[in-house]
């Protein structure tokens, strides 16, 4: 015990945590809106692996870090795009399309890389995002990415809930009948969802390779999708708790790497270590989706007319 | 534009969508091919070539069938029932790891085929059946429980690999002590390389195929999948019936994992499985969730597998054309399918 006491006493400690938690908020809130509008988008781990690559490799080809966040958003709309169109015009199982826009974009990734790269063994690096070095050693070793971050969760409960925009997208997830017989384009609304929330996804996977680890390997993004989807069920359908929900999982993440380093860690294997932040991510599950508000119409094609 | 339900849709549409599908994807194949820098038709015929076109590759096609076929059931069966298991990576990995506990010398000569292949499938189906039990009692989406649970296998087998079951002979690779010989499946013909686990689930699909045209199960399974409500107020145990396919689909694709270790490696290691859990979603979906057209969809995978290794290999495209080609076949499949079920109209 006391060395979960001493590491919570480290700044680096809690540093680590928002570092850990920022792709999950982009991802997480790019599939809270998703589903607010009522659609579940599996493709969230896939697009996370695309956004990580186009961001990474833009800024190798020599664009500016902030061009390459904006090449992963563009990507990560594109198959935003491509699930939107099959899930709700034509009204296809969102979960087969899901993960087959997860599939296609993870496979788009390694066919690219091997296209433009043929012959390297180790992925070359860039130069990523610096820490800003403002308020102290523990905001200050974050980068303009993670305040971006915690941004996008402002304005996503803003727009959700002191908007006109986002009574209509909530609405959309509830009862989207009301919102035809308002004149509105359920179509439209899903749609444009469904392509914001897939391009902070990307953004998300971009904060890996332009934040984080500085390179592009193809295993990094490992489960962070469906970890976010998760944390949308942990945290109600609200930004505000998800965002809770984001921070809480990435300390169990920063507290499992330095109790690996402890006693603690000689005695248990690491890989029980490693599987944390999963076995975490089902009991939140477990616990939560019971009392959760569901959206009323996740998942339920809407076709104008027909009850 | 919406949707309008066609109530009897006609044979041209019902067999002319599936191909139409299968047409995209060969164009798409052809247009990846272009983009990489290469012939699209002598990159479409070398990857046939490396899948059939001689004895060796013809049998490297079935070897790498036969898991699929497995997985490939899996998640036909489950998806039958609108039960989403997209775990068959994990009940995968499962068998494999009881295959090695069994088969390294715990149980006596006979015994050993039967009895791990029986007690694998037995923890596949187990494997699956706390997601279930999760989404009857919690309401909890299987999906994503049963994708976390694929990560957490993986670092079993990791540590298993690293501990218990390593190979004091292995050379510090991570692979897991070899099975005694009783517990390999033998060779169908001597000399050549393909071992019983091919046969078998050429049966495991004809079994399949008969619980769902001619048993109660298969009848209550259907019923369940077309309307969960309906079935309900049918008087059917929907429950009881979601428990029984969760056995079914897991031991399917733990069966998978038996027969990869006990007929082809002969040990376990961490890359017995490049993904089959996740390429027998395609190989379903393909099949439209037919038992016996898995195998047939799953011979088409693992040969654009095979052919795609050889051609690139030769032709210089990456092969991760694969991957992405049976992606877009299995959207196409899926967009054919519902395309049958409804049509687009104005207004």
């Amino acid at each position: 015990m006391m060395e979960i006491f001493d590491i919570l006493l480290q700044a680096s400690f809690w540093a680590a945590v928002l570092r850990i938690a920022s792709p999950l908020i982009f991802a997480t809130m790019g599939e809270l809106i998703c589903e607010r509008a009522g659609v579940l988008n599996l493709g969230i781990e896939g697009i996370m692996v695309i956004g990580a690559f186009t961001g990474w490799i833009a800024v190798y080809a020599g664009l500016p870090l902030w061009w390459g966040v904006g090449a992963a958003l563009l990507a990560g709309m594109a198959f935003g795009l491509l699930h939107g169109v099959l899930v709700v015009p034509f009204g296809l199982s969102q979960h087969v399309v899901g993960l087959g826009i997860t599939l296609l974009a993870t496979a788009t990734a390694s066919f690219a890389y091997r296209l433009i790269l043929p012959e390297v063994t180790s992925p070359p690096k860039i130069e990523p995002f610096q820490p800003l070095g403002l308020f102290g050693p523990i905001l200050g070793a974050q980068t303009a990415l993670t305040y971006a971050a915690f941004g996008v969760v402002a304005v996503v409960a803003y727009v959700l809930y002191r908007t006109p925009l986002g009574l209509a997208l909530r609405a959309c997830g509830d009862n989207p009948a009301a919102v035809a017989a308002q004149g509105l384009s359920v179509t439209g609304l899903r749609l444009g969802a469904v392509m914001v929330g897939s391009g902070l996804m990307a953004v998300g996977g971009a904060f890996l390779t332009l934040s984080a680890f500085s390179s592009f390997f193809f295993e990094m993004v490992n489960g962070r999708g469906w970890i976010c989807i998760a944390l949308v069920v942990f945290g109600g359908w609200g930004p505000g708790k998800a965002l809770l929900g984001a921070m809480l999982f990435a300390g169990f993440d920063a507290l499992q790497v330095r109790l690996q380093q402890t006693g603690i860690g000689e005695i248990l294997p690491y890989q029980l270590f490693l599987a944390l932040p999963y076995i975490l991510s089902i009991l939140a599950l477990i616990l939560m989706s019971r009392r959760a508000q569901v959206p009323g119409a996740l998942m339920i094609p809407f076709r104008k007319g027909e009850r | 534009m919406r949707l309008e339900p066609i109530a009897h849709p006609s044979l041209a549409r019902r067999a002319g969508l599936p191909a139409l599908a299968l047409l995209a994807t060969l164009l798409s194949a052809m247009a990846l091919a272009a983009l990489a820098g290469a012939n699209p038709l002598a990159v479409l015929g070398q990857i046939a070539v490396g899948a059939v076109g001689s004895k060796f590759a013809l049998l490297e096609t079935l070897n790498r069938a036969t898991p699929l076929i497995f997985t490939g059931l899996a998640a036909a069966v489950a998806f039958r029932a609108r039960l989403w298991n997209i775990g068959a990576e994990a009940q995968l990995y499962l068998g494999a790891i009881v295959t090695v506990l069994l088969g390294t010398g715990a149980l006596p000569g006979l015994l050993v085929l039967p009895v791990t292949a029986l007690v694998a499938a037995l923890a596949g189906g187990l494997l699956l059946l706390g997601p279930v039990l999760m989404k009857t009692k919690a309401g909890v989406d299987e999906v994503v429980t049963t994708l976390l649970i694929n990560f957490i296998l993986l670092l079993l087998v990791s540590y298993l690999l690293e501990g218990p079951m390593k190979d004091p002979m292995g050379m510090g690779w991570p692979k897991s002590t070899p099975l005694v010989t009783e517990a390999r499946l033998p060779r169908i013909v001597e000399g050549l390389r393909l071992h019983w686990g091919f046969a078998l689930a050429l049966l495991a699909a004809a079994a399949i195929w008969i619980i769902q045209t001619r048993t109660k199960l298969g009848y209550e399974i259907r019923a369940v999948g077309l309307n969960i409500h309906a079935a309900r107020f049918a008087g059917i145990p929907v429950n009881c019936v979601l428990v029984k396919t969760a056995l079914l689909s897991g031991g399917l694709a733990a069966l998978a994992g038996w027969s990869e270790v006990a007929g082809l490696k002969g040990h376990l290691s961490l890359d017995l499985s490049p993904g089959f859990g996740y390429t027998g979603i395609i190989v379903a979906m393909l099949a439209l969730l037919h038992p016996l057209g898995v195998v047939v969809s799953a011979l088409f995978v693992a040969g654009v597998f095979v052919g795609s290794d050889a051609m690139s290999r030769a032709a210089g495209v990456p092969t991760y054309i694969a991957d992405i080609v049976l992606a877009l076949a299995l959207l196409y499949m899926v967009l054919a399918l519902g395309l049958t079920r409804y049509r687009l109209v104005r207004g």
